[in-house]
């Protein structure tokens, strides 16, 4: 056929080079951008195992099969998954080839001078002409160089420009979003996060062993953990008296930067974490460790000490797992610590108040095997009782005492525990400081008007004033009557 | 006073101000009606069909309508400030207070915008959203005032909070602007303009008010998002998690983009341009009534 479009060979290098154009071609970065919105939508309607990792396998023991297809199209960890990164990592390429070469490109144009005033003034968007005096085009640079225009004097005329910032602004903008783009990946691959329950008491030291969840970025490794320890001293939480709402939670430590270092006092807030170079110190949650003593028949002690609970509600009313896979048998002690005791006809032992008023453990005791050594991973908060047989029950006051057949346990009293969650994000600086940027840009791109101005002294003696804006700014009407006023103005 | 009597005094305000704002919706209504029924004597020139209105006679009716229109931003706005004074904070712990506060930042984008440009007819659909706002506001969404839970406890909540009801605000005034272009150019498309819309701006006037009135707010939107990270940050320990707040204020965010984008290097104008910021404005709406209301994650502070 004659009238083919030609179409370019596809091989190696061209194609590539076609593949780039369309990549970095602003509808591709548009498409993309838009994809990226649509793409975040799923995580926010689907539960997310990252926060929410209760509710998704709420969703496999609803549906498994519909569950499973799910989770295979990583609609459970949408934020992480591939397509959700390959879009995101497409669109930081698709801007890298699209805005890099704008900036050079606009940085040679920034110097260069603004255009030869055209032949035909009465074609642009303003236009006005006027009987001149002869003394217009030095006024009309004094008016200009005055409002910081830049000029070019060309045989009769001069043109003028002002609004470069606007293309500027523009341009770091889409920079800073890069930016911004490179301080997340830095967070992801660098970065560290972990939490870990500790007792008001106990000391807290930044090794993973210590940790009760810790999860690194791709490129961290173990000997990056910054090696400071905290001496939990003192953990207060406020409560209002009416509602019952938390007021203000404070926790007093004693923190030491690194072995060897001189220990300091130190407070953590919710708002306000505790700092040790890129890595911070969050105060996340609070609850209740009852402590017991546990013995055998023959009085031995087979456990001591301080037991987590996991709170319930907004009260505190806390549940735990007493147990002791010492004796034998085996003995467990199903248990809840209500920090102020009452009572509620449906639910039984409740708190009503979150702090420890009236402070109760109430519990079951279960003898036979703790299904510890069956190798399935247990919650530390609950027992699996199939194979035991329940022996007991009480309710226990602090000091009290509470002696079953295979021996006793002591309600000695208890201590808050505190969630801490250590994060460490190297990249959040980077992050923050292109998010400035690109306020900063935003501002200079959408407030500043990029325009011209031509005045032409034409030989008639008439005098031309023209103005075109760049995307229809407005404004540039005023500002041409108020040159030709302050040109036709008289001047002694 | 006490605590429970500034709480009193601020739902009085608010009623007040309910009030106030029917008397000024009615005004408008009244304003726009007789305007219409102008008597054809008083035009000589104008025919049956094409009404000229006559605006001198409702000159005094609009003022009314304005000052009513003010009286009920300035009753509103003690409200809220006597609503802040009564939990000891600043008034933005809950639903109610952000829907209360929201209404006095939507007002309060029209009566900036009214010193600007000729936007009195729009007061008419202001005051019918502000009194159905505060309607659900006290009925639904009341809930007695209470301090903050600890997490709010934080400068940023003012800054955060502050920026974006004020973005809320506009955004939903360039919605409201969006959607009188679609339904008068529907009308146009039809034959000329009924009677009653004669005197809203053309078509053209009220294209380009809506772009510029989000042009002006996106950069504040965009600083609302990045301190709401800041503020993750210090809370949280992470300054962005994919939260479900998070993600749709990242989609608005998104969907502005690509309006501007649309109209700046695309030249969407006109009917496009309208949906397309209806559009965005309705990913706010949703993430200020689904992930309040139904929304799980941290950022369930509705109260309900
Ligand atoms: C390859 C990618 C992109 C290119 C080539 C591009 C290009 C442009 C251009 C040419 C303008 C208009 C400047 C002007 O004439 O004033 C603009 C404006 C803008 N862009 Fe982009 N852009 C890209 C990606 C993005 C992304 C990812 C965002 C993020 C949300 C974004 C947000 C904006 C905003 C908010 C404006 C301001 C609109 C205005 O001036 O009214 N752009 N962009």
């Amino acid at each position: 056929m004659a009238n083919q479009i030609e179409v370019p060979e596809l091989t190696g290098f061209s194609a590539l080079r076609f593949l780039w154009r369309q990549l970095t071609s602003m509808k591709t970065a548009l498409v993309l951008l838009l994809l990226l919105g649509v793409a975040s939508v799923p995580g926010s309607l689907i539960p997310q195992r990252s926060q929410n990792p209760m509710a998704v396998r709420e969703y496999f023991s609803n549906n498994a099969t519909l569950a499973q297809w799910m989770d295979r199209l990583s609609l459970f960890d949408v934020y992480g998954s591939p397509w959700f990164s390959a879009i995101y990592i497409l669109l930081f390429i698709s801007l890298i080839g699209c805005v890099l070469p704008r900036s050079f490109e606009h940085f040679k144009a920034a110097r260069a001078l603004p255009p030869l005033t055209p032949k035909n003034l009465d074609r642009m968007e303003f236009h006005s002409r006027f009987a001149g005096r002869g003394d217009e085009l030095a006024q009309g640079k004094v008016y200009l160089k005055k409002h910081r225009f830049r000029i070019r004097e060309f045989e009769g005329a001069i043109s003028a420009e002002k609004g470069f910032l606007r293309e500027s602004g523009n341009l770091f903008f889409h920079l800073a979003l890069i930016l911004i783009l490179i301080g997340v990946s830095l967070g992801a691959l660098f970065g560290m996060k972990g939490e870990a329950i500790v007792n008001v008491g106990e000391r807290f030291s930044n090794t993973p062993t210590t940790y009760d969840s810790l999860t690194f970025g791709k490129l961290f490794s173990d000997g990056s953990l910054t090696p400071f320890s905290l001496q939990i001293d003192n953990f207060e939480a406020k409560y209002d008296l009416v509602t019952n709402a938390p007021q203000d939670y404070t926790l007093t430590v004693t923190a030491t930067d690194k072995p060897g270092d001189t220990p300091v006092k130190r407070i953590i807030k919710v708002n306000s974490p505790l700092s040790f170079g890129s890595t911070n110190v969050y105060l996340q949650a609070n609850g209740y460790s009852p402590v017991v003593t546990v013995r055998d028949k023959k009085g031995a002690i087979v456990l001591q000490g301080p037991i987590p609970f996991l709170p319930q509600d907004g009260n505190l009313t806390s549940i735990g797992a007493i147990k002791v896979p010492d004796s034998t048998p085996q003995l467990g002690f199903v248990s809840s610590f209500l920090p102020t005791a009452a009572r509620d006809a449906i639910k039984g032992g409740i708190s009503s108040f979150p702090e420890a008023l009236d402070p109760k453990l109430l519990f079951s005791v279960w003898q036979g095997d703790l299904g510890l050594d069956r190798g399935i991973p247990q919650s530390v908060y609950r027992i699996d009782t199939s194979l035991m047989k329940q022996i007991g029950l009480d309710s226990l006051k602090v000091g009290e005492t509470f002696t079953f057949t295979e021996g006793s346990i002591t309600f000695d009293g208890f201590v808050p525990w505190v969630n801490l969650q250590v994060v460490r994000d190297p990249g959040k600086n980077y992050a923050l400081f292109g998010a400035i940027v690109a306020i900063l840009g935003l501002l200079a791109s959408l407030f500043t008007r990029r325009r011209r101005i031509w005045i032409r002294a034409n030989s008639d003696g008439s005098i031309e004033v023209a103005g075109l804006a760049k995307n229809a700014a407005p404004g540039l009407e005023r500002e041409i009557t108020e040159i030709v006023e302050y040109l036709q103005k008289e001047r002694r | 006073m006490t605590h429970s009597s500034w709480a009193y005094l601020s739902n009085y305000l608010i009623y007040s101000s309910m009030a106030v704002y029917t008397l000024a919706f009615f005004a408008h209504a009244y304003e726009t009606a007789w305007a219409v029924r102008a008597p054809e004597s008083q035009t000589p020139e104008g025919n049956l069909l094409t009404k000229t209105l006559d605006y001198t006679r409702t000159e005094k009716v609009a003022r009314i309508a304005t000052a009513f229109m003010i009286l009920g931003f300035v009753l509103l706005f003690a409200g809220v400030i006597a609503r802040g004074v009564s939990a000891g904070r600043v008034p933005w712990g809950n639903m109610y207070e952000f829907s209360i506060t929201g209404a006095l930042a939507f007002c309060g984008a029209y009566l900036a915008a009214l010193r600007k440009y000729d936007l009195r007819w729009l007061g008419l659909l202001v005051s019918i959203a502000v009194l159905l706002t505060l309607g659900t506001a006290i009925t639904v969404l009341y809930r007695p005032s209470a301090p903050l839970v600890p997490a709010l406890k934080s400068t940023w909540l003012v800054i955060h909070v502050s920026a974006a009801i004020i973005s809320g605000g506009v955004f939903l005034l360039a919605n409201t602007i969006a959607a009188a272009y679609l339904y008068l150019d529907s009308m146009q498309a039809k034959g000329e303009r009924k009677a009653w819309a004669k005197r809203l701006p053309s078509l053209e006037v009220l294209d380009q008010l809506s772009y510029r009135l989000v042009a002006f707010v996106f950069p504040l939107w965009t600083f609302a998002v990045v301190a709401g990270a800041i503020w993750a940050e210090h809370a949280w320990g992470r300054y962005w998690g994919w939260d479900p707040k998070e993600t749709w204020a990242f989609i608005t965010w998104v969907a502005y983009a690509a309006y501007l984008h649309a109209r700046v290097t695309v030249g969407w104008r006109g009917r496009k341009a309208a949906w397309l910021c209806l559009f965005a404005g309705s990913t706010f709406l949703f993430n200020y009534v689904y992930v309040n209301v139904w929304g799980t994650g941290k950022h369930t502070y509705s109260g309900l």
